[in-house]
């Protein structure tokens, strides 16, 4: 056999693919930065968070309590709060205005079923963060409201009020690209390494 | 667009009651012009100054806002089913407080209060903010009805 005349060879080898391994283990799966992977993994990210800061993502994933509203993201009016699960305050819940459907009237409130807030025990809050902090909120299961990268996928695929910002109703603008766009490029990304920017990239 | 009617069911304070009407009227609609409880009031129609709320369900919703089939087979209670002879606390508040100016905007801070103290007995100013800040007064005696608001949740304790 070939092999026994280089036993060397054969373990440097093993050795190798080994910490190659090793390296793949301790990043969680992810791509290192020196993996072909990485510069597509973060490309593709650089697309998705084009869509995740746009007013219709980030008007309801905010830092405090009161959810912003419009194209220029101005605080709610009326004085709206979060509240314990997320879906308002006693006498102000947000499905008081908010309905099923979009209002066909301008100025009207948009809808969707059980319109509502991150709960403030998972808040999932992007305001304010630069790409590389929105990116590792976006994959830690921690800040994303418990989801693995598989979740995140049917989140962004399939949730009613993620689609809803492609049909925000009258006077709102939707996300840069298209939904099927986004979850292209989202798949892409977690496929590719779920790669976040490094520190020196904010 | 075209109109279809149909028959729904709603129970209206404490009623159950039957409307013939297109199932996207808004209930505001249905509550004046179908079952004449004009009580409720018509402000901006688009869910801004809650002028219009009701309570659907337990919830103080905007009826210019809520589309019939959404209040198909509920519970719904406007300002005239609160109670038959004025003795419920909000009433009894009102009237004591002598909140109202032009009373327009009336039914709906009454409605809402009533939502407010049936999860939250004893309220404090900022909870009652947080409660009624989607009830605008254009007289602007927001400063009687929270005191309103307060008595009302001590007419609520002692009884």
């Amino acid at each position: 056999m070939g092999w026994t005349k280089y036993p060397c060879r054969v373990a440097i080898v093993i050795v190798a693919s080994g910490l190659g391994f090793s390296s793949i283990c301790n990043s969680g799966g992810r791509a290192s930065a020196q993996s072909p992977d990485h510069e597509r993994s973060l490309r593709a990210f650089s697309i998705v968070a084009s869509v995740l800061t746009s007013p219709r993502c980030m008007n309801c994933h905010i830092a405090g309590d009161s959810p912003l509203q419009g194209d220029s993201s101005l605080v709610h009016t009326m004085n709206v709060k979060r509240g314990p699960d997320g879906r308002g305050t006693p006498a102000m819940r947000c499905t008081n205005c908010h309905q099923d459907e979009n209002s066909q009237q301008p100025h009207g409130p948009p809808g969707r079923p059980d319109w509502r807030l991150p709960p403030p025990d998972k808040r999932m809050a992007w305001q304010g963060l630069n790409i590389r902090d929105l990116c590792r909120t976006l994959r830690d299961p921690a800040m994303n409201g418990g989801r693995s990268t598989a979740q995140l996928i049917e989140h962004v695929r399939q949730d009613r009020l993620v689609n809803w910002g492609w049909d925000p109703g009258l006077g709102r603008s939707v996300p840069p690209i298209s939904h099927d766009a986004f979850v292209a490029h989202f798949i892409e990304w977690v496929q590719s390494g779920a790669a976040c920017p490094e520190d020196s990239q904010k | 667009m075209i109109e279809t009617t149909a028959k729904t069911t709603l129970t209206v304070n404490g009623k159950q009651r039957v409307v013939d009407a297109d199932p996207r009227t808004p209930l505001l609609w249905v509550l004046r012009d179908h079952l004449d409880l004009t009580g409720t009031k018509y402000g901006c129609g688009i869910g801004q100054c809650g002028a219009c709320t009701v309570i659907l369900e337990g919830d103080a919703v905007r009826s210019c806002q809520v589309l019939l089939s959404r209040a198909a087979g509920k519970q719904i209670t406007t300002i005239e089913g609160l109670s038959n002879d004025r003795s419920h606390p909000v009433q009894q508040a009102w009237l004591m407080e002598q909140v109202p100016q032009c009373g327009y905007c009336q039914s709906g801070q009454i409605i809402a209060t009533a939502v407010l103290l049936s999860s939250n007995r004893n309220p404090s100013d900022a909870e009652i903010d947080d409660a009624l800040s989607g009830n605008i007064c254009r007289c602007g005696t927001y400063h009687r009805i929270r005191r309103a608001v307060h008595r009302a949740a001590e007419i609520a304790r002692s009884r």
